[in-house]
């Protein structure tokens, strides 16, 4: 470590803090301090990285700035809060003079005016605020004088299209303020240079990683249920290793197993702990009473999902549980990260798999932690042109552009870098247009071009095109509060789809709370307290975590090996040791297959370990492919390593279903017609501003509810169908949710295909009939007849017939 | 095609939203709201792809080129407002001019257009029925719901026949759909039967308890 003393860029004032404390500055936050242009900062949790980003602003801020100097861009709001909180202390006992306020779809509109006319010398944000406050008519003012940008959790965003908005927003930036000088943040990830790259650029910084983590799984009193998620077995043994702990982060992989997690706890909670609990589909209210609480020191434990994932510096956290297998290593690492602030302490973490599969799935990243073998980047091909689209209109929300200029301006993003200028020219025709075959909006054009500049036809469509901000696009949200005159508490929020599932007198979780559901009123979900114990209805969907190709592999082996099973705990051994004798263990090069009746559907299960998006796919395929064979196929499954498929009639022989070149032929004409294709083009649609964002509040009254984006997408196939869209959705399709290229794959390595007629459901695919997210198969045979017995029932039960 | 039998009459249900009445040679649809997608435009709103008035009369056409209709009978909101039946594309018009004039064309006002195209009327009688835009004195055959239906956990555009008032799906591509277990529609029809659009046109009860289960 260099002598701080004499470090020519760290003043005295600095040097002094730093002494008070007892610390040191870290290499890697020197390196930064020194660095001259833009710098990725590689370092793990604890590695006091965000001091390392906000160092140099610190710094530069001794001199008084008048107006904003360094802008805070994070993928969480939670995270702004907390930087806030920590950053104030070191700002006040340095004795700088400066303020620093965030800015995220939570803060009021009075407090957002006053930033526009009054900036802060600091302010935090998240990408979509960002993309905002770029929108309004004022941004280059407020934006002129900025000097640095600091991007937290830089490898979190480069994962989603949240980082290529945010990208495409600090090049707006750059032009704004010529000189400014980036920094990424980022914890650790297996290709820093491909994530400077994303950056636009940049010099790579790499701390040192610091010791081994201290990992293990949990041993239980009681082993894994057979299948399942949510742990709740081994919820004493969390209770345990808690009470032997300071702090802990306990993880869970949805909202819905966190909260049922949550209520187990306190069941075995004796000794009255404090514990919380922290996820997404809580009230912002709930959210913060927790984080304050942990920060202050009040609680014991605090269960949470992926809402606490990102790098929140809480340094008193010393154990960090993981209920559910992880489903991807780096997560895990960087998960594990969250333990132990203390840089030169081995973290601490045990995992706690919910079920027996995820015994496999645990024991294999445990393997890859070990060796240090993280997950590939994944980090996509070029900047998606649904987020460039809606980047081009908020464009134009800010007033005139000319093309020429935002073309060189956006290709100093770096997803953007190599964008042609034909698809810019395309997404710029689809903003003004709609870019349709057919030009029907002529005197209608959402953009004009004015003496050679692009505004808006009607400058009031900018509030909606603001309103529209921001590429996540979940299914609707809808409020949960509990009935009162008064306009009840918020108690959090659920999905849509989950909402419209519910009966008046159906009880479900929230909250950590059983409560009943009373009815939907302007769209607000009203509940009551209900006096049961067991919700009847547990779930509402939360993010569904793919489990990483390299961990999918890892398990593979880890079955297919008897002689490495030791790592495994004895019941687990019984449980694959069960399948081998029933069934068969999928090998890698075979391409193993089971069928076995149950409830008078057919079953057909495919190990193929290809990731689930590859199942998916496959799934879509292999109904078609059933479908014509008269099977009448009615839905399937797919998981990260088996594909299960349900229909009338079974599959006597999967060898033809499998043939590469049936399954190639089938790929272009059909799976356009596919839900999953919808799905990615109602997203696409969203994110590209065809399709408004339902917002709560200003939604119609639901008597005649918008069509869905099915029609659009069937009405553009039939009649445009190299509609600008519809290339972005294939795109996407063919490279993620598609992945096609893994089929073939995994075909290609199958030497054998191994096909076992199981007498019943086997261990292995018993956890597939539990799993959520079934795909229905849509206008089939089997899809008639199944309606035709589910008609002919309700008629009898109504005495109809 | 379904047959459904209300107030003594044989009438089918096509899967495309329309309903054919073979003694009376009539053809009935409702909603068609041709230029929607115009209209979104025209306010400020998304630039939807505009072929949905060209795919609506396709269908239309191909109903009337299957079924050889004496008349054809739209139940209203045939046009998404004045302004769209005032502008509609050229190529639209004439197919609609083409196909309206072999079959008797009646228009029944409907809220959205209260003019319409050509003769327009509030309602007419038409054997035992009233036929008008929104559910009123029964036996009447009536649109401007858009009735929906859930089977076997999916939604489709429905026909719903209780013993006072036949309700057509919307026939129209871009329109959006009521689902028919919903407090509106129950209270309206009350109990009686779904015939679904979906594959194979199952029927299913309304408004019983029964209902309850198709989520």
């Amino acid at each position: 470590m260099p002598d701080t003393r004499r470090d020519p860029c760290l003043p005295p004032r600095f040097v002094d803090w730093f002494a008070g404390r007892g610390w040191q500055p870290h290499a890697h936050q020197l390196a930064v301090l020194g660095a001259r242009g833009d710098t990725l900062l590689i370092a793990p949790t604890g590695g006091g990285k965000t001091l390392a980003g906000f160092l140099p602003a610190l710094v530069d801020l001794v001199d008084r700035h008048e107006g904003l100097h360094t802008l805070y861009v994070s993928p969480l709001k939670a995270l702004s809060k907390d930087i806030a909180r920590n950053l104030r202390a070191p700002v006040e006992e340095i004795g700088l003079d400066l303020r620093i306020e965030d800015r995220t779809g939570d803060t009021s509109a009075t407090q957002r005016r006053r930033q526009r006319v009054d900036p802060p010398q600091i302010l935090l944000t998240t990408p979509e605020s960002l993309a905002l406050m770029l929108s309004y008519p004022e941004a280059p003012k407020i934006f002129a004088g900025l000097r640095r940008v600091v991007l937290d959790e830089i490898h979190a965003l480069a994962e989603s299209k949240r980082g290529d908005q945010l990208m495409l927003g600090v090049a707006r930036l750059r032009r704004l303020a010529p000189g400014l000088t980036v920094t990424g943040l980022s914890a650790t990830v297996e290709a820093p240079q491909a994530l400077a790259n994303f950056m636009g650029g940049a010099q790579v910084i790499e701390a040192d990683p610091g010791p081994a983590p201290d990992i293990a799984m949990l041993p239980t009193a009681t082993p894994a249920p057979w299948a399942g998620g949510g742990g709740r077995h081994a919820a004493r043994d969390v209770m345990t290793a808690i009470e032997g702990a300071r702090l802990s982060l306990v993880f869970l992989n949805t909202r819905a197993q966190a909260e049922l997690f949550f209520q187990a706890l306190w069941e075995v909670n004796d000794k009255a702990l404090p514990i919380g609990l922290h996820h997404g589909s809580l009230s912002r209210e709930a959210r913060h009473k927790v984080e304050e609480a942990m920060a202050s020191g009040a609680l014991r434990a605090v269960v949470c999902t992926g809402s606490l994932d990102l790098g929140l510096d809480w340094g008193d956290v010393d154990l960090v549980l993981q209920v559910g297998a992880p489903k991807n290593v780096k997560r895990l690492v960087q998960r594990i990260g969250r333990a132990n602030h203390r840089y030169d302490e081995p973290s601490r973490a045990r995992i706690v798999p919910a079920n027996r599969f995820e015994v496999v799935e645990c024991a294999a990243a445990l393997d890859a932690v070990r060796e240090g073998d993280l997950d590939g980047g994944g980090r996509r091909w070029r900047g998606p042109l649904d987020v460039l689209c809606q980047h081009i209109l908020l464009t134009a929300c800010a007033g005139p552009f000319e093309a020429n200029a935002l073309y060189e301006e956006l290709r100093g993003a770096g997803p953007y870098a190599g964008l042609p200028r034909a698809d810019f020219d395309d997404c710029l025709q689809f903003c003004a247009t709609g870019g349709y075959a057919l030009r029907a909006y002529d005197r209608w054009q959402r953009l004009l071009e004015r003496d050679g500049k692009w505004q808006l036809r009607d400058p009031r469509t900018a509030r909606d095109l603001r309103m529209n901000i921001g590429t996540i696009t979940e299914s609707e949200k809808l409020k949960v509060r509990r009935k009162s005159r008064r306009g009840g508490m918020p108690l959090g929020e659920v999905e849509e789809g989950f909402a419209a599932s519910l009966t008046p007198g159906d009880t479900f979780l929230i909250g950590g709370q059983v409560v009943r559901y009373e009815g939907l009123r302007e769209m607000v979900v009203e509940v009551t307290d209900a006096a049961k114990r067991e919700p009847k209805i547990a779930v509402f969907s939360g993010l569904k975590m793919a489990m990483s190709l390299e961990l999918s592999q890892r398990v593979q082996r880890l079955i297919a090996s008897p002689e490495d099973w030791d790592a495994l705990p004895p019941d687990t051994r019984d449980w694959l040791t069960l399948q081998a004798r029933i069934s068969t263990l999928p090998r890698p090069g075979t391409l193993t297959c089971e069928t076995f009746l149950r409830g008078g559907r057919a079953f057909f299960c495919l190990y193929g370990f290809a990731g689930r998006n590859a199942h998916q796919t496959l799934g879509l395929l292999l109904t078609h492919r059933m479908e014509r064979a008269g099977l009448g196929p009615l839905g399937f499954v797919a998981t990260d390593y088996a594909l299960l498929i349900w229909s009338i009639d079974p599959v006597e022989d999967p060898a033809p279903l499998l043939s590469a070149e049936g399954l190639r032929e089938g790929l272009r004409d059909w799976l356009e017609g596919n839900a999953v294709m919808k799905r990615a083009f109602r997203s696409v649609a969203t994110i590209a501003g065809l399709i408004q964002r339902n917002l709560p509040g200003q939604r119609k009254s639901g008597r005649q509810a918008t069509f869905s984006s099915d029609i659009l997408y069937d009405t553009l196939r039939r009649y445009d169908p190299d509609h600008l869209l519809l290339r972005i959705t294939r795109e996407e399709a063919a490279r993620g949710l598609v992945d096609f290229e893994r089929i073939e794959e995994m075909l290609a390595q199958t030497r054998e295909i191994v096909h076992v007629r199981a007498p019943h459901v086997t261990p292995l695919a018993a956890p597939l009939l539990l799993e959520h997210g079934q795909v229905g198969i849509r206008g089939g045979t089997g899809e008639a007849r199944l309606m035709e017995r589910e008609a002919e029932a309700m008629m009898r039960e109504a005495g109809l017939a | 095609m379904r047959e459904i039998v209300f107030a003594g009459m044989r009438l089918e249900a096509q899967p495309s939203g329309a309903l054919w009445w073979p003694d009376e040679g009539a053809l009935i649809v409702a909603d068609l709201h041709l230029g929607k997608s115009a209209r979104m435009a025209r306010r400020g709103g998304a630039l939807l792809p505009p072929f949905e008035s060209l795919d609506t009369v396709a269908r239309l056409e191909a109903e009337v080129a299957r079924l050889g209709p004496r008349r054809l009978i739209s139940l209203g909101d045939a046009f998404d407002d004045d302004i769209a039946a005032n502008e509609i594309a050229p190529e639209i018009a004439d197919r609609l001019a083409a196909l309206t004039q072999r079959p008797e064309t009646i228009w029944i006002a409907g809220n959205h257009d209260p003019v319409g195209l050509g003769r327009a009327v509030a309602e007419m009688p038409l054997g035992p029925f009233t036929l008008r835009h929104i559910a009123g004195q029964g036996p009447d055959i009536s649109g401007h719901f858009h009735p929906k239906a859930r089977l076997a956990r999916r939604s489709y555009r429905a026909f719903l026949v209780g013993a006072h008032h036949l309700i057509l799906p919307a026939f129209g591509t871009y329109t959006g759909g009521l689902d028919c277990d919903g407090p509106e529609l129950r209270a309206l029809v009350g109990p009686g039967i779904a015939v679904l659009t979906g594959p194979g046109m199952p029927m299913r009860p309304i408004g019983q308890s029964a209902a309850r289960q198709s989520r």
